[in-house]
């Protein structure tokens, strides 16, 4: 017993429980990564379809098809209290499955929570065939048959494969009418509404003549005549699109006809091998990361909210380097180190504190606001009252954001200076070097992994915030790409979509929240990944530079 | 810095004035564009500023323009159409005149058709908005009227073509049966109806409503006609007034006795509270509505105005009550209502104008605008201009820049007694669908959301981060350290956005399920860490050689996983032995404390997690920093490693903790997307664990987009962000002249 007493005297216990909180704040951390990691990229393997029987609390007995989403144990009193039906002889824990059923235009919801004691049986049912779809969700059931234009094609066996194919050209048909819809009809009504400026724009300034006027005409009728045409080929390709359709019997013994215009994907998750499963799985993240969103962003890709974040970000480091650096250069090369200059120092160090949404606020009442307001008074007067750049967009949100990130950047810029000796900036001196031809030739080049460095922290940081971009320029859905093959090619005043908005948006403003979720932690993945590379990126080469200057200081 | 080019030998050389020259202009373009971002960043401040200044400015008003009345006889109404160029008076021979404000010239003259040898005796308008007034004819009739104002643009031109309506036809309706002068009247019209209530002198009241008849056509519908005569029991009256719903009637008598009738069935009217509203002897001078109709402000013979409205008392019966008074330097003779503002204006004895706000309880300005005496007022519905006529019969028209009354100290932080309300109250409610909503802009319950999830995330960072700073930069092992602290700061880059998202949808259920674990964890943790040394001190020998010392850390990673796991399994096992099998619901049932989902527990873990790595960081680093041969000195002197720790090394670093620790409050306090996600978001001033809160940066994200340009409620959003930043900005600073000095500490010793 003396040595417990002593050991309790020698501080060890107090030494375990630091360490306790280490170990604490390393599980939370690497916990927190392996969270999303597996949430995320779960998602996108093929779930199983089970097949239940199940008895219902008033006593009928339903069959459902669906995959197992969530298990949970629960309190049986809990339960009852939501007005759950428990039998009476099933304990107090009750086991409770969260199951997928799809069919939301049959049954008017994706999920439904089943409790075990009321499962009578499950198998996994042979055949089952999973669609899914571009509205309503998946869709579960077995294929009867292949119909076209109302007449059955292919049965039996020969159904599946006859899908598939008839699929493949409802793909390529439905890539054609993007194509045209978005692309090509996108660009007419571009130029379209480019022509009414135009002509708005003679009005104001007082040249509308009638040869002005008539030249746009010309260039009008031209334009329509396009889209008239243009029209006529869809609707010739919507006619193509619907003509086949599946004939699906469903859980509850319904036969229900799926057009297969409907159709995005169709799979047999119960019959898929190993390496099936694999294809699907890539094939399922590959359209994650470069498909558009469907149905309210709970389905299909983020691809653009990661253009949308990559582009802003890259715009805000354009604006952000050489700013940072020659405020940097200029704090430690130029000013008189005096008091004022210490004090400057510590403003802009804590600049890089004052909380973000601060920024937003500042970027919307200066910039969109005052600064936009005024930009389209003077140079957009033909688009008003619609705004043009009075009104949140990207060019706004990369300012915010560099205005947000510039004190990172001059805090390691400033770094990078401050350790180069100075016996190499004296050497430079020596040898008959100009200031300026010192800090371009010797210093800067030697501090340029410190620049670096501040410019990755500054994209990482960028890359992660969401408070201020809410407020100057990023939308939930954005019906067009900041960046396109219509002059000016890149439109600075457009909304875009961002990863970290899409984040909260589809986590908290989503209507099918239950259904969104997998794919906001797919999204979280994506952004942890990013940020983390990010940073152990400016970390590893902010080691490697202490160490070479080490060696130069000795 | 001494001038560093070389001597002026080779200044002959045209290609060395080059070098010089270009020196040159790289020194202005590098000081040009540093002091211009360093410029930019500071821009930040003053803008803020710039948008929140007009918050402090003081209202001011400015004469436009004076002349004699149009007619020349005094009037008994004023008014002003909406853009305050037009203005309109009704006198007592029925004569309406519609005039230019800007100069006094005549628009237009109307004769109100009156029957034969009648005169107006009193008047009375229905809510300003409205435009309906009725006027009291000597025969005991009443007329009602309506103006109204068409605009047009005519070449581009704007013009305002001022019109009068009969809402109930143009024939006077009989109001008194016995044909006595009317002397009090009041009137409130609406879609379902007009009613109108008339005094003759007496005991008798008389009350008039005309409903709409069903009929399929709208415009050209008839009225139903009721009629009920009821009593008046405060004796001579000086004042009614109806409130817009016409379901009460406040009857002011000249003593200053106080009647409220309900009315709500015009044929049944009753008595609710009959009270005095002035001392004895006192007397009222004028009774108005403020806009809404919810309070009367009544002006007292004492020179004070009250504002009333019925509250709920102890009984819980709807009672009356005076909740403010304004003090009026000069006898009062005019009082008005704005048009969709809590404020009002006083005209006085004196000559002067008084403009006050109700809400936020202060007299804005006042202002002589006449020699004689105001007996008539009236304020345009935009509150940008208003009209005075005096004694002499001229009129004054004055432009008045009033566009933040709401604001003031004790409305921005103090408790505020709201209309409809039982008690004062801190609140933030920014915005409601109807017009004349009285805006609730407290800025309390917001700082204090903000600064108890601050409070919170402190709770749950502060051990962890500091204990985890003294252990890595003490005692663990040096290969180990390399790898754990940029683990633990890629922690702090990670966007919040994630950590709000998954404590909103993952860990917000979690505790909810697990909520008896959750604090299970606080005691099963330090004893298990414990009990797990004490285990490994006793272990032989041979195992404690495996695990080098400075490798603790490494060695509890499973065991907290353990113990963690334990706990919640553990949970519905001690939900059922001591909380009935559902805490949250034992909660609530057995302590009366309300449990949210998302609650300043999640928050606290959140947003501690978040903080965590700032904290560390700068602790650890302090820690660290200590000069070697300080420790050195205390082992020598027969020290164990932990009492030079408490003794020498923490007294050395604790600067620079405490700078660690005010660099977190900074960010735990300008958080946005972890309350905003992790928190219903309701602003109460509660400081229960269970319960969420509303943080100023979760209010200024969420309305930020939504509020209207320079309007009040932008600029208290600004300032509100202003608050913010002058906050974190202090902390930051504060923390960072105190690692400097930390700094200089070290490098003397």
């Amino acid at each position: 017993m003396r040595s417990t007493t002593e050991w309790m005297k020698s501080g060890a216990p107090w030494i375990w429980l630091n360490a306790g909180a280490v170990a604490a704040s390393l599980i939370m951390v690497l916990g927190l990564l392996g969270l999303i990691a597996y949430k995320g990229l779960g998602h996108f393997w093929p779930a199983r379809v089970w097949e239940f029987q199940y008895h219902r609390a008033d006593g009928s007995e339903v069959r459902l098809l669906g995959e197992i989403r969530d298990q949970e144990s629960i309190n049986a009193a809990r339960l009852r209290d939501a007005g759950e039906q428990v039998p009476e002889d099933a304990g107090e824990e009750v086991t409770r499955y969260l199951v997928k059923i799809g069919n939301r235009d049959l049954f008017g919801r994706d999920f439904l929570w089943l409790i075990e004691p009321g499962i009578a049986s499950r198998e996994l049912a042979p055949d089952v065939v999973a669609f899914e779809r571009r509205e309503w969700g998946n869709f579960y059931g077995w294929l009867l048959a292949v119909k076209q234009q109302g007449d059955k094609v292919a049965e039996g066996g020969a159904a599946w494969p006859e899908l598939l194919a008839r699929l493949r050209r409802v793909d390529e048909l439905h890539d054609r009418i993007r194509t045209l819809e978005k692309d090509e009809i996108g660009a007419i009504n571009y130029r379209l509404e480019r022509l009414r400026l135009q002509q708005r724009r003679l009005e104001l300034e007082g040249r509308d003549t009638p040869r002005a006027l008539a030249g746009l005409e010309a260039e009008r009728k031209t334009l329509k005549a396009r889209f008239a045409t243009l029209r006529k080929q869809l609707d010739g390709l919507y006619r193509d699109i619907r003509r086949d359709s599946a004939l699906m019997k469903i859980a509850d013994g319904r036969e229900v006809e799926v057009p297969l215009a409907k159709v995005v994907r169709a799979y047999r998750p119960n019959a898929m091998g190993p390496a099936g499963r694999a294809g699907f799985y890539l094939a399922k993240l590959w359209e994650f990361v470069s498909d558009e969103p469907r149905e309210a962003n709970t389905e299909g890709g983020i691809f653009p909210a990661i253009f949308g974040t990559v582009l802003m970000v890259m715009l805000m480091a354009a604006l952000v380097t050489p700013f940072g650096v020659v405020a940097a250069v200029y704090l430690r090369e130029y000013a008189s180190q005096g008091p004022l200059t210490r004090l400057i120092r510590i403003a802009v160090n804590n600049l890089a504190g004052v909380p973000s949404i601060v920024y937003g606020v500042f970027g919307l009442g200066f910039f969109v606001y005052f600064l936009g307001g005024n930009i389209d008074r003077l140079l957009f007067p033909e688009a008003l009252p619609a705004p043009t750049f009075g009104t949140p967009g990207l060019m706004w949100a990369s300012l915010t954001l560099a205005l947000l990130t510039v004190p990172v950047v001059i805090v390691a810029t400033e770094e990078g200076l401050a350790r180069i000796p100075r016996s190499i900036r004296e050497g430079s001196l020596a040898l008959g070097a100009t200031k300026a031809e010192t800090l371009w030739r010797t210093v800067l080049p030697m501090a340029s992994p410190a620049m670096m460095t501040g410019l990755i922290l500054a994209v990482a940081r960028a890359a992660g915030e969401v408070a201020p971009l809410m407020l100057v320029g990023v939308v939930k859905l954005a019906p067009a790409l900041p960046l396109d093959t219509n002059p000016p090619f890149l439109h600075l005043d457009r909304k875009f979509m961002h990863l970290g908005f899409h984040i909260y948006d589809v986590g908290f403003q989503s209507p099918n929240v239950e259904a969104a979720r997998p794919l906001v932690y797919a999204t979280a993945l994506l952004l942890v990944v990013v940020i983390v590379v990010l940073n152990l990126t400016a970390i590893y080469i902010r080691n490697r530079l202490r160490e070479r200057y080490r060696a130069l200081e000795q | 810095m001494p001038d560093s080019h070389p001597s002026d030998d080779y200044g002959s050389s045209a290609h060395f004035r080059l070098r010089l020259l270009r020196d040159r202009l790289a020194q202005y373009a590098v000081g040009a564009g540093g002091v211009g971002v360093i410029i930019a960043i500071l821009l930040i401040f003053f803008y803020l500023l710039y948008v929140v200044m007009p918050l402090l400015e003081s209202p001011d008003m400015e004469a436009v323009a004076s002349y004699q009345a149009p007619g020349g006889t005094p009037s008994l109404y004023l008014a002003m159409e909406e853009q305050a160029e037009v203005g309109v008076s009704f006198d007592a021979a029925g004569r309406v005149h519609f005039f230019a404000t800007g100069d006094g010239s005549e628009i237009r003259r109307l004769q109100l058709r009156l029957p034969k040898g009648t005169r107006v005796t009193t008047l009375a308008a229905a809510q300003p908005a409205s435009g309906v007034v009725a006027l009291g004819l000597s025969n005991g009739q009443a007329l009602v009227v309506r103006h109204r104002y068409r605009v047009s643009f005519p070449g581009d031109r704007r013009l305002i073509t001022p019109e009068l309506e009969y809402p109930l036809g143009e024939e006077p309706l009989t109001l008194d049966p016995y044909g006595h002068a009317l002397q009090v009247l009041a009137i409130q019209s609406g879609e379902d109806g007009t009613t109108l209530a008339g005094w003759s002198g007496g005991t008798q009241l008389h009350l008039l409503q005309a409903r709409p008849e069903e009929s399929l056509l709208d415009d050209e519908g008839g009225f139903e006609l009721f009629r009920r005569t009821t009593t008046n029991s405060v004796g001579p009256l000086k004042a009614m007034r109806m409130n817009p719903e016409q379901r009460a009637l406040y009857l002011v008598g000249e003593d200053g006795r106080l009647a409220w009738l309900d009315i709500s069935d015009v044929e049944s009217p009753s008595l609710v509270e009959q009270i005095p509203v002035t001392a004895p002897g006192v007397g009222v001078r004028d009774v108005q509505l403020l806009a809404g109709g919810i309070s009367l402000l009544i002006a007292g013979g004492d020179g004070r105005v009250g504002q009333w409205f019925a509250v709920r008392d102890d009984a819980g019966e709807r009672r009356m009550r005076l909740i403010r008074s304004f003090d009026v330097q000069a006898p009062l003779h005019a009082l008005v209502p704005e048009y969709a503002r809590k404020g009002f204006a006083t005209g006085e004895a004196d000559g002067s104008v008084a403009l006050y706000h109700a809400t936020s309880h202060q007299r804005l300005l006042r202002r002589p605008v006449s020699a004689g005496t105001i007996r008539r007022l009236a304020l345009a519905p935009r509150g940008d201009a208003l009209l005075a006529e005096d004694a002499d019969g001229r009129l004054h028209f004055w432009r008045v820049h009033n566009p933040h009354p709401e604001v003031s100290w004790s409305s921005l932080w103090g408790k505020v007694w709201y209309e409809g309300h039982d008690r004062p109250e801190y609140l933030w409610q920014s915005s409601a669908a109807d017009n004349d909503f009285e805006p609730k802009l407290s800025l309390t319950p917001l700082t204090f959301g903000t600064f108890k999830a601050a409070f919170y995330a402190m709770l749950f960072a502060i051990p962890l981060s500091i204990l985890g700073a003294i252990y890595a930069a003490y005692f663990m092992a040096p290969r180990m350290r390399r790898v754990v602290k940029p683990t633990i700061e890629i922690m702090e880059a990670l966007p919040t956005v994630i950590l709000g998202f998954l404590a909103g949808l993952w860990l917000a259920p979690l505790v909810e399920s697990h909520l008896p674990g959750v604090f299970a964890l606080l005691i099963v943790l330090p004893f298990g860490i414990l009990l797990a040394a004490w285990l490994w001190h006793h272990a032989p020998q041979r195992w404690k050689s495996l695990v080098p010392e400075g490798w603790e850390a490494a060695l509890l990673v499973p065991v907290l996983i353990g113990l963690g796991m334990l706990a919640l399994q553990l949970s519905p096992w001690l939900e059922r032995l001591l909380f009935g099998g559902d805490m949250p619901h034992w909660l609530s049932a057995e302590l009366g404390i309300g449990f949210d989902q998302r609650n300043s527990l999640v928050v606290g873990m959140a947003m501690g997690f978040a903080i965590i790595p700032t904290i560390f960081s700068i602790a650890e680093d302090a820690i660290f920093s200590v000069p070697r041969h300080l420790t050195n000195g205390s082992l020598a002197l027969g020290a164990t490693p932990w009492q030079t720790l408490m003794r020498v090394v923490l007294l050395t670093a604790s600067p620079g903790i405490f700078s660690g620790v005010m660099m977190g409050v900074g960010r735990a306090v300008g958080e946005t997307m972890i309350v905003l996600m992790a928190t219903g978001n309701t602003p109460v001033m509660d400081m229960s664990i269970f319960q969420g809160m509303r943080t100023l940066s979760a209010n200024i994200a969420v309305e930020v987009p939504e509020a209207e340009v320079a309007s009040t409620h932008y600029r208290v959003l600004f300032l509100a962000a202003l608050v913010l930043f002058l906050f974190t900005f202090a902390f930051n600073t504060g923390a960072e002249l105190v690692r400097q000095r930390l700094r200089r500490k070290y490098s003397s010793l």
